[in-house]
């Protein structure tokens, strides 16, 4: 056994190999970005780099609420619709006194944390019906989240299309709304979103959910095999219930940013979100097969497809091109995620 | 030592059904503290469906299971294991993706405050591992380790819920020598402690060093226990199968003809595996192939078969260079390759019998409008029926109900409808009872009078000895030596394995 072990040790040209073609994801964006900077060395900007951490502030937020979902075997397709839902609620809820297309033109001015908790309460229950969904009837969770994100559509489109204006994008949020997202501090030079101490803050409480209590121990569990998990006492349809609402709030509070991010809200913002995010947990190293991912991947996953989108945006490419590199990536980075299980003998 | 009758846990009468069949009826057994029960059947004798309904997954039709004196119905699994009866599966069911210690305290992690209390549930675990002399990294991540730790693992689990009666289904049957005997310390360990264990083996040759009793069943029947030292195994053996089976092999009467296949320089390209292997295989031969788990025994016939990459090295058909680059190729070659793990890559488990029978020869069903012509279909997935003896209901059962000895029979049927010159088989016998065993070497024996070739690889040495003409002999991934088996010992073929350890 220790025999064998220290046989793997010596053969280091085979993990450097290894570690090479683990990580081909990561070198594939590292060549990307390198040509970008090339074809644009302006890209390489403080405002760039502030605009690329605020935007990736609000991704991270949303990755990890799915990534949770695949570590437990999972998958959430309503994620972009539901963003989009908070966004649409948020924004309603927080138009500034004085602006005149205002959706309710008597609401008084709230504090700006009552709507994004009721959003962040909205979205958590629509969570929890595909966590309830998914783990008492069985229904596969790609089938279950494809019917939410477009019944959520349908209802954020609702809401949106109604008097007294109708369908027009919701703006002229509370300046306080605003500040609270777009804002930003200064250090040596670099001027830091606030959104970056909010994803933060929510990074590391993910972080020790994950790491340190019985639900994340228990999702890994599941994730990794959840027949083992029910024989060792786990409930799994709990603890499935309980990452889908997780997951809910979790995108009420990125949607209720990226309105305010933003600073405007309609009920195409967050489309094709839910994509970004999961192609950034793949890129940072989480299995579809389930029981596999950290916090730190999903992180460097967002920040490197943040980059990326946002490179190409900036060198010119089209954005109908970007697509397809946007494609291309999810796909080559699942290629190597499966390629040790498909791995010819 | 005066309790040491006392009775742990007590099935009686147990009784249950499925439509039209009658799986268990009246049995019985009894357990007793401190003691090694072992439960004897043939597949499909009803000890399944008897565990099913101790830990509630099946809900028994009659009878009653007493615990410690109180009669019990446990709901799940999970509820038997709180209640002290625990069960390590054939087929291990753990996280893998976790960490050992993950894996043992799953369900019940002891907190500090809002968080797992890691420090504790490390420490408890080592402390286990002393006891039970495991040498395993709580830490150490489980899809790192042998099945034999993974096994340990699942026994230490139960003993960290102070199991009184710890069930263990097959645990040997992937176990290298050495690892048997450490879990046989282990259990004794355990029978010291005052542990039940009800242990269910198709090895007769372990039940003389483990077990106290045996309790045998046949056909859902309760027939007989005895204590082990009032029994021999050829008696086990008639009472499993109601007939006299004084002889385990059927007598192999083909001589080995001319060279088949013949195999140069056989070297695998993701090593460690097979390095330059050369032998021949003659028409009308059953060639053994022997060694410890981890000798790369499956290897030679995954190469062969094209399953594996090969990096250099020749086969020659009849004299012909072939090319078996993939099983594709094999198979249009005249190959057929029976694997091992017959749930993972042997059937098609909720597919029908008569799908999971003619699936290797689908090219051969095709009519000129390439539609497939369902009336040959059926016709051989009745000769697979028939001429294998499969036992079942029809040919839409789902081939998963069946015991593992008929779907075994079914793998063989639909490779021998390809009508192949050489057959693959790695532990053609595994998991399945003495009857069904039986009937796989007779069509062994059959398909050599018919001058075909076959290979087998096996981990049981009886059956080498019993049943083939020559066996090679691999020894870490190294052609150790080919010897006659008429004229070869058990001792012979173990020094051999030994050799390039």
């Amino acid at each position: 056994m220790s025999e064998m072990r220290e046989k793997i040790k010596n053969t280091s040209v085979n993990d450097i190999k290894k570690f090479m073609l683990n990580n081909a994801i990561f070198f594939v964006l590292l060549g990307l970005l390198v040509i970008i900077v090339i074809l644009e060395p302006t890209f390489i900007s403080f405002r760039n780099f502030k605009n690329i951490l605020a935007q990736s502030s609000t991704r991270v937020i949303m990755a990890l609420g799915v990534g949770g979902i695949i570590v437990a075997k999972g998958t959430d397709l309503s994620l972009g619709k539901l963003v989009g839902l908070a966004a649409v609620i948020s924004a309603s809820l927080l138009q500034a006194p004085e602006y005149v297309y205002r959706m309710y033109p008597d609401l008084p001015q709230l504090p700006i944390i009552l709507p994004i908790l009721l959003v962040m309460l909205i979205t958590g229950a629509f969570g929890f019906v595909n966590g309830f969904v998914i783990s008492k009837f069985k229904v596969d969770p790609f089938i279950q989240t494809l019917g939410m994100m477009i019944i959520v559509y349908g209802v954020n489109s609702l809401y949106y299309d109604r008097p007294p204006y109708g369908a027009q994008p919701i703006g002229g949020l509370d300046e306080k709304f605003a500040h609270f997202a777009q804002g930003y501090f200064t250090v040596a030079g670099f001027d830091i979103p606030f959104l970056v101490i909010y994803a933060a803050i929510t990074t590391i409480i993910v972080w020790v959910i994950w790491n340190k209590t019985v639900f994340g121990k228990n999702i890994f569990a599941i994730g990794g095999n959840s027949e083992a998990a029910f024989v060792s006492g786990v409930n799994v349809t709990k603890n499935l219930l309980m990452i889908y609402t997780f997951a809910g709030i979790l995108y009420g509070l990125g949607g209720s940013l990226e309105a305010a991010r933003i600073g405007t809200a309609t009920n195409n913002t967050g489309n094709m979100y839910e994509l970004d995010a999961i192609a950034a947990c793949i890129v940072g190293g989480l299995s579809f097969d389930g029981g596999i991912g950290t916090i730190p991947g999903i992180v460097a996953g967002v920040l490197i497809f943040q980059v990326i989108a946002y490179g190409l945006s900036f060198i010119g490419v089209s954005p109908y091109l970007q697509y397809i590199i946007k494609g291309l990536i999810i796909i080559v980075a699942v290629a190597i995620d499966s390629r040790e299980r498909a791995k010819k003998k | 030592m005066d309790n040491k009758d006392k009775l742990l846990l007590e099935m009686r009468g147990i009784t249950k059904s499925f439509p039209g069949v009658k799986a268990l009826d009246g049995v019985n057994i009894k357990l007793k503290k401190g003691s090694v029960h072992a439960l004897m059947g043939e597949n499909g004798a009803g000890k399944s469906t008897l565990m099913k309904c101790l830990f509630g997954i099946y809900k028994k039709d009659s009878g009653q299971i007493i615990l410690d004196g109180k009669e019990v119905e446990f709901s799940s699994a999970y509820e038997a294991l709180r209640s002290g009866v625990s069960m390590v599966h054939q087929e291990l069911n753990q996280v893998l993706t976790t960490r050992v210690m993950d894996n043992i305290w799953l369900g019940r992690f002891p907190k500090k405050g809002l968080f797992v209390d890691e420090e504790k549930i490390y420490n408890m675990t080592l402390e286990i591992f002393k006891d039970l002399d495991i040498n395993i990294d709580p830490k150490e991540k489980l899809d790192k380790l042998q099945v034999s730790e993974k096994q340990m693992i699942e026994i230490a689990k139960a003993v960290s819920y102070d199991s009184k009666v710890v069930v263990l289904d097959e645990p040997t049957s992937s176990l290298t020598e050495k690892e048997v005997e450490h879990l046989f310390r282990i259990i004794r360990n355990l029978k010291s402690k005052g542990v039940g264990i009800l242990y269910i083996s198709h090895k007769m040759e372990e039940l003389d060093q483990i077990a106290d009793e045996v309790t045998i069943l046949r056909d859902g029947k309760y027939i007989a226990t005895r204590d082990i030292d009032d029994i021999t195994v050829e008696q086990i053996i008639n009472l499993m199968v109601g007939r006299d089976l004084t002889n385990r092999f059927p007598a192999k009467e083909s001589i080995p003809g001319e060279t088949i296949l013949k195999v140069e320089g056989l070297t695998a390209k993701q090593q460690p595996s097979i390095k330059d292997i050369s032998f021949e295989l003659r028409e009308g031969e059953i060639l053994g192939i022997a060694g410890l788990v981890g000798s790369k025994r499956t290897d030679v016939l995954e190469t062969i078969f094209g399953a594996r990459e090969m990096e250099s090295g020749h086969l020659y058909l009849r004299g012909k260079e072939i090319n078996n680059s993939n099983p594709h190729k094999a198979s249009n070659n005249g190959f057929a390759l029976i694997t091992e793990e017959r749930r993972e890559t042997g059937i098609f488990g909720d597919l029908s019998v008569s799908f999971n029978s003619i699936i290797s020869n689908i090219f051969e069903y095709r009519k000129n409008n390439r539609l497939l012509d369902n009336n040959k279909i059926l016709k051989d997935a009745d000769w697979v029926i028939d001429s294998m003896s499969v036992k079942t209901p029809n040919k839409k059962t789902k081939i998963q109900s069946l015991s593992g000895g008929n779907q075994q029979k079914i793998i063989v049927g639909r490779w021998l409808l390809t009508n192949p010159d050489v057959l693959l088989m790695d532990e053609p016998t595994r998991g399945i009872d003495v009857g069904a065993k039986y009937e796989i070497y007779q069509l062994m024996i059959e398909l050599t009078k018919n001058g075909k070739g076959v290979i087998m690889v096996s981990s049981e040495m009886p059956e080498l000895i019993g049943i083939t003409d020559r066996i090679m002999v691999m020894s870490n991934g190294r052609l150790a030596g080919i010897v006659e088996t008429k004229t070869s010992t058990q001792e012979d073929i173990l020094r051999l394995t030994n050799k390039y350890l």
